[in-house]
């Protein structure tokens, strides 16, 4: 169609307009633009189609690929590949259990730390204890926490919070060695450094999200609930957080979501030993850190294979995590997947 | 409360008069515990969680400022045990720079054509309801999986770790950022806006192109800048995708050195100099990093003022 501005050539004046319709002398096509418009319009709109279809086989081509490289070492060891618990590149024996169980249990330590702490953040900072300015200014403090990239929070963990953690680690070992939880002796990096840091990486990402869910909630039922006479404490614990479960669990489960997938930092606090120990002083390895490790030098083709089959297992947890997290967000209505997504906004370069 | 003049009946006063004292008591000890303590928790909670990011800024500046020098900027790194020769990560910065650039430059069309599909051709529908999940999920990956993925489909096929490689890793990475981000500026404009300019005659592609994306700029751009500054810092997809190189950049199909690299391969370094240039590297880097989202807030706030 033509251009509005332009002016109407063999169009009839306004003031004729209706004359001439009827007249038919001049036909008035409403309908068809010239050609190259209609066909610049059509090419637009499948071009738009196709682009939308890229992004989302973007996602099948990914689990495809991962898959077919994986091929390898999933024929070579099957499901065995869960649970055996050799890795001996030389050898070609290869078996995820120790990198799995140091996935989860950093992750659920990250989980246990931050939970509170981003519950307690997202509470101060959308409760009205302060004043706004102060509120948001928190909440923008935590948000730049989630902007600084892993490598250097890896660095800081590195050369500030293991020292600084290395003393604690050293009294819960000799005080409370008799409990299994604590029973090597500590080396500085290591499973709870990991867990530590992971806290700090995923803690923005479940403030964020709870205190969305937190400021979606209906003021009538904080009000409802004060008028009462409960104080804000018990209109927290009685009203808001019950009202809010459902974005809350699945801000937890995004946090978890995080974890689960979190490289760098990780990658350099947690030691790199595959082992299994009850103990949360010793060292460990974590999916991520492996394949951060080894992929660059993997030569062998079963090597290659079993290292996606490694990334195969992360992506489905995630895969899994992250579709439970954000139906849960989602439940709690428009503002929770406005929640959601502007999380990713702000998510934590690795 | 006291039982007032006006009220003459004696025994009415007297409820009165209770419920006011009722009313008025004070919380009972344990109820005023509770709340003061749980008000100190939180405090004492939302103070821990500030502390580690306080830490991390101080310890980068304290340890990264004095070493930041013109020569930083230009000159290569030093071998190890040389001194007074200039040290410096330089084609790191550049490396950054043209991996981050590769992958604005894919994800950009691919990103707002998808957002222009979920905004204007498909509101509401099933097809879109299911893109914007898929994308959502895609953004949840994690971001050694995508590296994965680009080894898989490019150093693979290629035989050559590669900028490519890394851009298209991170390309990956910023595609559902840019997609959520546009959709969501693009829904701001009001639909009216569109209706008029359809009953000015032009076609769907006009009304996107010259009123909507063009309403929609400044949040478009806020969204491309907080994606730029989220893969800015990526480390875990470039390591086996573009590896690391202590010259410079020779070209889109060979190893490209990057800052986040190299900050993790010298911060694992035994040699001091380098755990040294890693503090210098991350100054640089959080502070690209930081420019680029305090830039799209002000974007952003701009044209929230216009309004």
């Amino acid at each position: 169609m033509r251009d509005p501005s332009e002016p109407a050539q063999n169009l009839p004046r306004p003031t004729a307009g209706l004359q001439t319709q009827h007249s038919g002398d001049v036909e008035l096509d409403i309908l068809t633009a010239n050609r190259s418009d209609l066909w610049l319009d059509q090419g637009f709109t499948w071009l738009v189609r196709v682009f939308a279809f890229v992004t989302v086989a973007l996602l099948v081509w990914m689990s495809w690929v991962i898959f077919q490289e994986a091929q390898p070492a999933i024929q070579q060891f099957g499901l065995k590949f869960l649970w055996s618990q050799d890795w001996d590149v030389g050898a070609l024996t290869f078996g995820a259990l120790p990198y799995i169980y140091g996935t989860l249990v950093t992750s659920a330590i990250a989980l246990i730390v931050a939970l509170p702490v981003g519950l307690a953040v997202a509470l101060v900072t959308s409760e009205n204890f302060l004043p706004l300015w102060v509120r948001s200014s928190l909440a923008f403090i935590v948000e730049i926490l989630a902007a600084i990239p892993s490598v250097i929070v890896g660095l800081w963990g590195i050369f500030v919070l293991i020292p600084f953690l290395q003393p604690i680690q050293q009294w819960l070992y000799n005080s409370f060695k008799w409990i299994p939880l604590f029973s090597t002796e500590p080396y500085g990096p290591g499973i709870f450094p990991a867990g530590i840091i992971l806290a700090i990486m995923i803690l923005p990402t479940i403030a964020a999200i709870s205190r969305d869910v937190l400021l979606a909630i209906p003021p009538e039922l904080r009000s409802a609930s004060m008028s009462l006479g409960a104080t804000r404490w018990e209109t927290i614990f009685g009203v808001l957080l019950p009202a809010g479960a459902s974005g809350i669990l699945g801000a937890a489960i995004l946090g978890l979501g995080r974890a689960l997938g979190e490289t760098m930092a990780v990658t350099m606090v947690i030691g790199n030993s595959p082992q299994i120990s009850a103990s949360l002083l010793g060292l460990g390895y974590t999916i991520p850190a492996l394949l951060a490790n080894e992929f660059a030098e993997a030569l062998d083709k079963l090597h290659i294979g079993a290292l996606m089959y490694l990334a195969l297992i992360l992506f489905v947890i995630t895969l899994l995590v992250n579709i439970v997290a954000v139906l849960l967000v989602r439940l709690i209505g428009r503002r929770g997947a406005l929640a959601a997504q502007t999380t990713y906004t702000q998510q934590t370069p690795e | 409360m006291t039982a007032t003049p006006s009220n003459p009946r004696p025994e009415e006063a007297l409820v009165q008069d209770d419920l006011a004292t009722e009313l008025q008591r004070s919380l009972p000890l344990g109820r005023a515990m509770f709340s003061y303590g749980m008000s100190a928790i939180a405090f004492g909670l939302t103070g821990l969680a500030l502390l580690p990011l306080l830490a991390i800024l101080f310890e980068i500046l304290r340890q990264g400022i004095p070493h930041l020098t013109w020569e930083v900027f230009t000159a290569l790194p030093a071998p190890v045990g040389l001194s007074g020769v200039p040290n410096g990560f330089a084609n790191a910065i550049v490396g950054t720079l043209i991996m981050v650039g590769t992958a604005t430059l894919l994800s950009i069309p691919i990103g707002v054509m998808t957002a222009i599909f979920l905004a204007e051709f498909s509101q509401g529908s099933a097809i879109a309801t299911g893109i914007r999940f898929i994308t959502t999920i895609l953004s949840g990956v994690p971001s050694i999986v995508v590296g994965v993925f680009a080894y898989g489909v490019v150093v693979l096929a290629t035989k050559q770790f590669s900028a490519l490689a890394g851009g298209f890793a991170l390309a990956v990475i910023m595609l559902p950022i840019v997609v959520l981000t546009t959709e969501e500026a693009l829904k701001l404009v009001p639909v009216p806006q569109r209706l008029a300019s359809a009953a000015l005659g032009t076609s769907q592609f006009q009304t996107t192109f010259r009123v909507v994306i063009a309403t929609a700029l400044p949040g478009i751009v806020t969204g491309i800048l907080l994606a730029v500054a989220r893969v800015s810092g990526e480390t875990a997809p470039l390591l086996f995708t573009a590896l690391f190189s202590q010259n410079w950049p020779q070209g889109l199909d060979t190893p490209t050195p990057s800052l986040s690299v190299m900050i993790f391969n010298y911060a694992n370094s035994p040699f001091i100099e380098q755990n040294q240039l890693a503090w210098t590297a991350s100054v640089v880097l959080v502070g690209m990093v930081l420019f680029t989202s305090l830039l799209s807030r002000l974007v952003t706030r701009r044209r929230l003022k216009l309004r």
